[in-house]
């Protein structure tokens, strides 16, 4: 048997206009539990589909127990025994744990087509009696916890036989208890000769469990170490380490009054407890690892999901916001995370979507004034410096850059104050994204008062005036400017706390 | 210097302004005119043409509010069913004494809160799609219609009632006169205000124009209590012609007006397609239904011909993507 299990040389993977792995290695020694680490973004999802064959490699050399192989698609994957089990379990829930299992795969009678039910309930009761659960397998899936139907996820790797499991964020919406049921699996899987892959936010789960960690940032390979050999600062300095530039124009804004006040924000299920205030000129970032809940609490105060305890004041008045035009008639303005479902209607023009927002505005007694219409769309196209020929240019077919400047504009035709940019640079290029830094620092010293949820350590540090960290739908620490750095950011985002949904 | 954009004005395209589904829908007018010119003399005639017009119109007036909805991407199937709980409930309080002036007022009334009801049900159950909710209005309001009348017919109007459906302002059949003018409304409140920019919007892309602080609910709301509205206004007019009234009133309406809506470029997908399209479909089968009718052509042969003009009406805008033969928004 070849030293290595599975061993990647050099693989690369680009998406359109994204690199997402770069020259990636990983070697995973058969019988052992390997963690892959990473910040949001760092490449540990892509390498998941490129082992599993949903995205198969552009570049490099994958070894399968050293024998050269290929992995184009699912099914290669699936016959050398490679099975994933993910954060948000795939399953159909108006289906028994059995068939779930057995999905793809069912026992059949040859001759007949016929389906052996009786075979696959007792093949599926063995395997979960090897994993110790405690329902049969005739129950429907939809009716298990999540920890449960994680189980039934591992079963189904199970009976395919799979030799190499990766199981990607599994502890993520598990509580403590259930946590440590799922490393005893884990463990006894490692012990019958299985590798497994775990992918985790969590310091603990790496030191509960893994013997060898690899570290991936910003889709390149960083290193591995052996656990016991690495101490905690050194992993996040791994993760994080590298420079920031000059990328941030960030210029000085005058710092006035306050502008939007949060108490005791809470949604039950999403986020608890989250107070913050925000001031004239000032850019405070809402950071944490993807899941934290900060785009659950920026929709809430925009209105697009009620909150359900909680005060929020807009210059001192206490304000009831239940849908966005509320927000925007009181002040608040909205950027969405996913610019193209949310924030755009790709099939209309430039124009339309800038004055989307403020139809009021260039209409009279509710009819529209089309020349006053295309005014404001030039006006505010050319301020935020949209690449175009003219206003009548489809949404749809701008860059993600010039696709953003569009949104902005349209959020700066409505009279508001306080402005809620949700990762304002996801899936931009750099180039577009300084464009799009200079925007918000513009917007900061025009005295807009700015909150900026982003994934993203450098804009985070290089822009802000104050940081929130949330973890866990609770904010974990509030840090000043000179106080901002990464390890800071890091330490608050990973501390260890009991998960949200333990206290409901 | 960053360029710069050049124009605020959308230069003319001859290639843009033909290549709209209307022509489409001109051409196959012009056609049938000449082809029912063909076969009945008594086709070209102003006076027959006109009269045609009065017995084709009275569901016409559900078509213009059911291009709101199917822009929205939703649907209404229970309007026939409104059409009928609000006629017979109109006829029923009139036999009853109630003054057939106050009975025509509940009518609309009836038929605007049938509307209302399933636009609050649709918005309120979000996971059931409007085909679901309304088909389920449809049973109810049409039970309730027979629940009154028991399948009997109600009826013996004043003589001036008649009138809605038979009468002239001139030359000009009264039921011609009121269509346009609603036409005219419609037309204008989709294509010049910001009510029916936002209809678009919602229609293309719901999730955005939600984050745009657009209230969909109160829109989606109000399209279909217009839906109930001028189903009740068909109430009106049709029961006046027929000059009495049954539950089984405007039966298999909604496929008619459905029909003619998608004929007339109205994208099921929603967000596409404009109400001078639908009218000009309405008119295209209101005339050769007529058309056929004159030389005893059987019913199911104009049936076939209809779902025929429907599948093109869907295919070609699909084939014909490429060359940017589009249904306009």
């Amino acid at each position: 048997m070849a030293e290595y299990m599975l061993e990647l040389k050099g693989i690369t993977k680009t998406f359109p206009g994204v690199k997402a792995l770069d020259n990636v290695y990983f070697k995973l020694k058969p019988g052992e539990i390997h963690a892959l680490m990473g910040e949001n973004g760092a490449g540990k999802s892509t390498f998941i589909k490129v082992i599993t064959g949903v995205h198969p490699a552009d570049e490099g050399e994958l070894y399968f127990n050293g024998q050269r192989v290929d992995i184009k698609n699912p099914t290669d994957a699936k016959r050398m025994g490679i099975a994933a089990i993910y954060q948000h379990v795939t399953c159909y829930p108006d289906l028994s744990v059995t068939e779930n299992i057995f999905m793809g795969h069912e026992k059949i009678q040859k001759r007949t087509k016929r389906i052996l039910w009786n075979d696959m309930h007792t093949a599926a009761e063995g395997l979960l009696k090897e994993l110790g659960a405690g329902f049969s397998p005739k129950t429907l899936m939809g009716s298990l916890s999540v920890a449960q139907q994680q189980i039934v996820e591992i079963a189904k790797a199970l009976s395919v036989d799979a030799k190499i499991i990766i199981m990607d964020e599994p502890t993520a919406a598990l509580t403590k208890r259930e946590s440590e049921d799922l490393y005893r699996i884990a463990e006894g899987l490692r012990d019958k000769g299985a590798a497994i892959i775990f992918i985790s936010h969590r310091f603990e789960d790496m030191y509960r469990l893994a013997s060898r960690v690899t570290v991936f940032r910003d889709s390149r390979y960083i290193g591995t170490w052996n656990v016991d050999e690495i101490t905690n600062n050194d992993l996040i300095i791994a993760m994080v380490g590298r420079e920031i530039t000059q990328l941030f124009p960030k210029k000085e804004a005058q710092i006035g009054e306050e502008l939007l006040r949060v108490e005791g924000l809470g949604r039950t299920g999403y986020f608890a407890d989250v107070s913050f205030t925000l001031r004239r000129g000032e850019i405070l970032g809402l950071t944490g690892l993807v899941g934290a809940g900060r785009t659950e609490v920026c929709q809430s105060l925009f209105g697009i999901e009620r909150s359900d305890k909680g005060k929020v004041f807009l210059n001192g008045q206490e304000v009831n916001i239940r849908k966005p035009d509320d927000a925007m008639r009181k002040g608040m303005g909205y950027l969405p995370e996913d610019r193209q479902k949310q924030g755009l209607v790709l099939q209309w023009s430039i124009g339309r979507n800038i004055t989307l927002s403020s139809l009021k505005k260039v209409s009279g007694k509710g009819v529209l004034n089309l020349e006053k219409e295309a005014n404001l769309a030039k006006s505010l196209a050319e301020k935020m410096n949209v690449k175009a020929k003219s206003i009548f240019d489809l949404a749809g077919s701008l860059s993600g850059g010039n696709q953003q400047k569009v949104v902005f504009a349209k959020l700066l035709t409505t009279d508001v104050e306080v402005i809620i940019l949700d990762e304002p640079t996801k899936g931009v290029d750099v180039g577009a994204k300084s464009a799009i830094y200079e925007i918000i620092s513009d917007l900061a010293c025009q005295g807009y008062g700015i909150l900026m949820v982003s994934s993203e350590m450098p804009e985070i540090i290089g822009m802000c005036d104050r940081v929130a960290v949330m973890r866990e739908g609770r904010i974990t620490a509030l840090l000043e400017r000179h106080s901002i750095t990464q390890e800071a950011i890091l330490q608050a985002a990973m501390a260890d706390e009991r998960p949200l949904q333990q206290q409901y | 210097m960053e360029p710069r954009i050049v124009t605020n004005k959308q230069p003319f395209s001859y290639k843009r302004f033909f290549l709209q589904w209307e022509w489409m829908l001109v051409l196959l007018f012009l056609a049938i005119t000449v082809m029912n010119m063909n076969l009945s003399e008594f086709y070209w005639d102003y006076e027959n043409l006109r009269d045609a017009t009065m017995g084709f119109l009275d569901k016409a007036f559900i078509v213009l509010p059911m291009v709101f909805v199917i822009i929205l991407a939703d649907i209404d199937i229970s309007v026939a069913s409104i059409v009928a709980l609000s006629s017979v409930i109109m006829a029923d309080l009139f036999n009853r004494g109630v003054p057939l002036e106050l009975a025509m007022i509940i009518c609309l009334v009836v038929g605007t809160v049938c509307g209302w009801i399933n636009g609050m049900l649709i918005v309120k159950y979000k996971e059931l799609s409007s085909v679901i909710i309304t088909l389920s209005t449809m049973i109810i309001y049409r039970g309730i219609a027979y629940m009154i009348l028991e399948d009997q017919a109600a009826g013996s109007f004043p003589d001036w009632f008649s009138y809605l459906g038979w009468g002239y302002v001139g030359s000009i059949p009264f039921i011609l006169i009121v269509f346009t003018v609603f036409a005219v409304l419609f037309s204008l409140l989709l294509h010049k205000t910001v009510f029916g920019r936002q209809l678009y919007a919602m229609g293309n892309n719901t999730t955005a124009a939600r984050f745009s602080g657009i209230r969909v609910d109160r829109i989606k709301v109000i399209v279909f209590t217009l839906a109930g509205l001028m189903a009740a206004v068909t109430a009106l007019f049709l029961t006046s012609r027929m000059g009495s009234t049954r539950p089984n009133i405007a039966m298999g309406y909604e496929l008619d007006v459905i029909a003619m809506v998608v004929l007339g470029g109205i994208s099921t997908a929603g967000g596409k397609g404009r109400m001078i399209g639908a009218i000009l479909a309405v008119f295209l089968i209101g005339f050769l239904r007529y058309g056929l009718g004159l030389v005893n052509v059987q019913a199911q042969i104009l049936l076939i011909i209809i779902g025929v003009l429907l599948i093109a009406a869907v295919a070609v805008p699909q084939l014909k993507r490429s060359n940017r033969l589009t249904r306009n928004t």
